[in-house]
């Protein structure tokens, strides 16, 4: 049942990737309605397998990297349709729906089977911290998105060549504010994130920080969001460089996340 | 019964002619009302605006119409044949048609796809309306043009894109800034194309407009009529600082503004984006200025090469118009065939023998026992009756008379005949 769930939500996103992916090319009213419907479908076919999930286990699921890349992703939809909901860009698609569903397509090569708790996850730790770090990541993947589109509209406009997605792309000031926001929301979360995460070491370890290198890159990653922040407020680095930064802050995540699971070194191994 | 189009537009007359020939306010419901009474036209509709004047009618004879139409426009506007049979064109049936579809749909205006004209074409089938000189044929024609249009408005992109260098300018301001009307412009210079380029931006929402010119008095001028504030010239860098869009043209021979100065600016406006359209020939602002991060210089030339680009997109855009419009065409001929006569009474005896076999079927089904001679004899019975209903209409429509096609349509109407429905959805 939980496969069956998992395989529709990913076939819906595939299709909305697929769908936003012509969007690029021959944007319609049929194509946005299309990927709306299937990445809504999607999300809800998604949602019900995470709980459904939850019910089988008995607790949270984002125990191990199969869980946790399927939770991101769910978390990246969410964010994407509160932004739908407010503003309407239904391009954001086209630069998001395929993260989505290349997160979903390496969560599903993941193995899958629920294996008893750790006791070290045993804790209400887990569902706290995991959250609060997985909406905070969504919410820079969001960043991420829009730091591209703000690229491409940034080069349109500087370079007088008004072609392609010109017309369709919001303004550059429009732009500029949403990734301003989504940092604003993923930075607390993420801070939050780590403070739980070293209580909850100092609880099951023993010991608040450990070097270990999920907490390595985690702080790199705070502090590369810090800056986008704080260079933002004091020296006006707005537009081009707060949009690369958050590409560069999102890519820093995103080996943060995936290499350090390839290595499977450190005490953050089970996840 | 054919549709009729006379007219002259830009492109086959020059200003001075089309004024001649313009039907302005009162005259032009004069001349609506004596082109109605003119012998060989049963409908008609003037359109008259600066770019064209066009009377379309309901005519029997082509020729006999267009020389009854020439006699009066000369005697209308006191002109001369001459000048007149030199501009003027005249279309009938198909040709006719697309040629009102196409205005419509604004391809044949001056600047395709400007939207005015279908404004301009509902206002004269507005006022031929009020005035009754339109039948079936010229009413259904022109709903038909403003659906048409209304088609190939939203099916292709024919009117997106801005098509003027001021435009233009608003459109990529539009893209670089979501909230206009909270934006600070300053008009650097008064030039008449910065100026209509501020009115475009007024128009678009903008409020708040500084006004820096050389002589400060025609700086305050301009400031009245814009209600915007004017500042002495060599202040308008400490302007800039709360500026979000520059307008420049100034008649100054080197650059007003250097890079340097603008990157101070950038720094102490925390580098808010700043979007500059230098107008002035020779320019006035260092092109460099460019490079600067969250600086968007254009001067006329990148303008122009926008407005060249979004023009030939359109010119793409209306090929496909112009696929839609032959697709229109097609329906409405069908429509205006089927306003002949012969074919209205056969559809007429069809719908007739339709209904006495359903009622006949119907009755035997529940009367399964009758016999052959009853059955005969109601079939019989239901025959005569169909006959007796349609012989009138029939004979109606065999008739020759003036207001045959009202007639037709009427008989067509009244007994359901045809998609009515879906045409006038």
């Amino acid at each position: 049942m939980g496969v069956i769930l998992f395989e529709l939500a990913l076939t819906f996103y595939f299709t909305a990737t697929i769908v936003s992916i012509i969007e690029l090319f021959k944007g319609s009213r049929i194509t946005s309605k299309i990927i709306l419907s299937s990445a809504g479908i999607g999300f809800a076919i998604h949602t019900a397998c995470i709980i459904y999930r939850y019910v089988t286990a008995g607790h949270i699921p984002i125990t191990n990297a199969h869980e946790a890349t399927s939770f991101f992703s769910w978390c990246v939809v969410l964010i994407f349709f509160i932004l739908q909901f407010r503003y309407r860009i239904i391009l954001l698609s086209s630069f998001i729906m395929p993260i989505v569903f290349i997160l979903m397509l390496s969560s599903s090569m993941l193995p899958r089977e629920i294996k008893p708790l750790s006791p070290v996850l045993q804790s209400y730790w887990l569902g706290i911290h995991t959250v609060l770090a997985f909406l905070g990541n969504a919410a820079f993947a969001m960043a991420f998105g829009i730091g591209l589109m703000y690229l491409v509209q940034e080069h349109y406009v500087k370079s007088k060549h008004l072609g392609g997605l010109f017309e369709r792309l919001p303004s550059l000031q429009t732009l500029d504010e949403i990734n301003y926001r989504l940092i604003t929301i993923g930075f607390p979360l993420l801070t939050l994130a780590i403070i739980t995460g070293v209580l909850w070491a100092e609880s099951a370890w023993g010991s608040y920080w450990n070097w270990d290198p999920r907490e390595v890159w985690s702080l790199i990653t705070w502090f590369i969001y810090a800056i986008v922040l704080h260079a933002r407020l004091i020296a006006g680095w707005r537009g081009k460089k707060a949009a690369l930064l958050s590409i560069i802050g999102f890519l820093t995540i995103l080996i943060a996340f995936f290499g350090i699971k390839l290595l499977q070194k450190g005490l953050h191994v089970f996840l | 019964m054919k549709v009729f189009v006379a007219g002259l537009n830009h492109k086959t007359a020059d200003v001075d002619t089309r004024e001649k020939f313009t039907f302005n306010g009162p005259r032009l419901e004069e001349g609506l009302i004596r082109f109605k009474e003119l012998p060989d036209v049963q409908e008609a509709v003037i359109l008259s605006t600066c770019n064209r004047v066009e009377l379309y009618a309901n005519v029997r004879d082509t020729a006999k119409a267009s020389e009854s139409i020439r006699t009066f426009l000369s005697q209308f506007h006191n002109i001369n044949r001459g000048s007149l049979d030199n501009a003027l064109y005249i279309y009938d049936d198909i040709n006719a048609v697309r040629h009102i579809f196409r205005v419509a749909s604004s391809l044949d205006s001056m600047v395709v796809g400007e939207p005015q004209i279908l404004g301009q074409l509902k206002d004269a089938f507005e006022l031929a309306l009020r005035k009754k000189t339109t039948g079936i044929l010229l009413n259904r024609l022109m709903k038909k043009a403003i659906s048409v249009a209304k088609r190939v408005r939203t099916e292709t992109r024919i009117a997106e894109n801005a098509v003027s260098i001021s435009f233009a300018a608003v459109e990529l301001a539009r893209k670089i800034f979501t909230d206009l009307p909270k934006k600070v412009s300053m008009l650097l210079g008064a030039g008449e194309m910065a100026e209509l380029a501020a009115r475009h931006l007024i128009g678009s929402g903008v409020k708040e407009i500084i006004i820096a010119n050389r002589t400060y008095d025609r700086g305050c001028e301009l400031a009245k009529e814009f209600n915007g504030k004017p500042v002495k010239f060599d202040e308008f860098i400490h302007e800039l600082v709360r500026t979000d869009i520059v307008i420049c043209s100034t008649g100054a021979s080197n650059y007003v503004l250097m890079k340097s100065q603008m990157q101070k600016a950038m720094k102490e406006r925390k580098q808010k984006p700043v979007f500059i359209i230098d107008i002035s020939v020779p320019r006035n602002i260092d092109p460099e200025i460019n490079d600067l991060d969250n600086v968007y210089l254009y001067n006329i030339d990148d303008l122009q090469g926008v407005v060249d680009a979004n023009m030939f997109e359109r010119q793409k855009e209306a090929e496909k118009a112009e696929k839609i419009i032959e697709e229109e065409i097609e329906t409405f001929l069908k429509w205006q065939l089927s306003l002949d006569s012969v074919p209205t009474i056969i559809a007429l005896r069809e719908k007739a023998e339709e209904i006495k076999k359903q009622e006949i079927d119907r009755l035997l089904n529940k009367i399964p026992e009758i016999g052959e001679k009853e059955k005969k004899a109601i079939e019989y019975m239901a025959a005569a009756i169909i006959n007796k209903l349609i012989h009138p209409p029939t004979v109606a429509l065999k008739e020759d008379s003036e207001d045959k096609d009202t007639i037709i349509a009427t008989i067509r109407r009244l007994y359901g005949i045809d998609g009515e429905k879906n045409e006038n959805k």
